[in-house]
């Protein structure tokens, strides 16, 4: 073992070889592969969450937990349950994917991977998106499929159960953008769990509000689409504002 | 071609006690210089700056002549980083580290690059162990395998020998005088003491 190292390093002892890699090194531009980094870094944050399967089944296990003790809790009656089976969805939702934000940037912050991360001649708006597009994807769109399933469970009344779905699908990825916010912006700190709530919260409001929303318009045969429109524009501001809010907060978490 | 990475009037405060003030510094091709000074004395702190990574100072640094903040992105394509942690996921391989560390660059490389990478720091035969499982010392390795994996002119190493053995060292050591004799720039803290070289500089803090 230590000879091979040993012998790695006698190699690039020989002068003229190394000097050319120098000088190639010199000229370097920085010259794009912005895709190779996006895609690898996608790659890399789905394998190493599928990977630790517990943390991504966590999530999901609270939100199915909370919709369970809840007929149980207040009363089996399908009519009471009905009227507030969207909000709870909603809101048993929207508290897992607040659980599951703290850990977005922790480990990578531990290992060192984070100023690396900031290091790389890549922008890192496009890299944190990448990131945070994977939490959605194994935290927002699981609670979305599994929404309808537990709205079983709460006597959902028919018809609303693919406008759950679609509404959880698309206001869980405006509250990964505006949780990765808060996220990184505690992440330097030891115990930033509260925090990061407080901090949130606040700002998940309006996705609350319209996504909790167009259930109850698909239950009462209301017209969903205005609710699915602003949850949609959410998404759309969220996209174009956050990632730029994401770059800014790492960065001042680092400094710190 | 030559590089140079220059900081003028460099300051810099934590918790109202300076670190240091009016550092000039001039770093070119072919040297290494070694940052030194006494636990607490702003080592990291100054490679930190030095490599952009803290804005909480005062000063200014020039990078080939260029103001820092408009020679950014080609600083950063020709700089190698390894901090105090070294960076290394440990719930992937070490292959995957590096192809990770090789992408973030904007190379997608090949498996025989890294590979031979990992057996030039000795780690052949751990290529898909989780990195988790490796001893700390190799963790180190895997993350010194981006010094010939991702060819870079500038070398910024904190603390880079912690918990290598002496074998590595020694070779650590050679690998720096050769980067630097070959043009590259390397600029390290140590507590190591480094064989005299006439490339090597000190700068002492504190």
């Amino acid at each position: 073992m230590h000879s091979s190292l040993h012998d790695a390093s006698q190699s690039s002892l020989h002068g003229s070889d190394t000097t050319q890699q120098v000088s190639a090194v010199l000229l370097r531009e920085h010259k794009g592969g912005l895709m190779t980094a996006v895609k690898a870094t996608l790659e890399r944050d789905l394998t190493l969450l599928l990977r630790r399967r517990g943390e991504v089944l966590n999530p999901l296990v609270f939100f199915a937990l909370v919709i369970t003790l809840f007929p149980i809790a207040i009363s089996p009656d399908p009519e009471l349950l009905a009227v507030i089976a969207p909000g709870l969805l909603w809101v048993a939702a929207l508290l897992a994917a607040l659980l599951s934000l703290d850990s977005l940037f922790r480990s990578d912050y531990d290992d060192g991977s984070l100023e690396q991360l900031l290091l790389a001649p890549q922008p890192l708006v496009a890299l944190s998106l990448a990131k945070v597009a994977v939490h959605w994807l194994l935290t927002g769109l699981p609670l979305a499929l599994m929404a309808p399933m537990l709205g079983i469970m709460l006597a959902l009344p028919a018809g609303s159960y693919a406008i759950l779905a679609l509404s959880l699908a698309l206001g869980t990825a405006s509250l990964s953008l505006i949780g990765a916010i808060g996220a990184a912006l505690t992440v330097g700190l030891a115990r930033g769990g509260v925090l990061l709530s407080l901090l949130v919260l606040p700002l998940y409001i309006p996705v609350l509000i319209f996504g909790a929303g167009a259930v109850q318009a698909a239950i009462f045969g209301d017209g969903v689409s205005a609710h699915l429109a602003i949850l949609g524009a959410l998404l759309a501001a969220s996209l174009m504002l956050a990632p730029w809010a994401i770059a800014a907060s790492l960065r001042i978490s680092i400094n710190g | 071609m030559s590089l140079c990475l220059q900081a003028r009037q460099l300051a810099c405060e934590r918790d109202d006690r300076w670190l240091f003030q009016g550092l000039d510094l001039d770093i070119r091709s072919g040297e290494i210089v070694r940052i030194e000074g006494p636990n607490g004395s702003g080592k990291t702190s100054l490679l930190k700056i030095l490599s952009g990574q803290l804005s909480d100072y005062q000063g200014e640094l020039f990078w080939n002549g260029a103001a820092m903040n408009e020679a950014r992105e080609h600083f950063l394509a020709n700089l190698l980083y390894l901090g105090h942690a070294p960076g290394i996921k440990s719930g992937l391989s070490p292959l995957e580290n590096l192809a990770w560390y090789q992408a973030l660059s904007g190379e997608s490389g090949n498996e025989e690059q890294r590979l031979d990478a990992l057996e030039g720091v000795g780690l052949a035969g751990f290529e898909d162990v989780p990195a988790g499982q490796l001893s700390a010392g190799q963790q180190r390795r895997v993350a010194l395998a981006r010094l010939t994996l991702t060819p870079r002119a500038l070398w910024v190493l904190d603390e880079p020998f912690t918990a290598i053995d002496r074998y590595g060292v020694a070779d650590l050591e050679k690998q720096l005088v050769a980067h630097a004799q070959a043009g590259g720039c390397v600029l390290v803290t140590t507590h190591h003491e480094l064989t005299a070289s006439p490339l090597l500089r000190r700068i002492s803090l504190g």
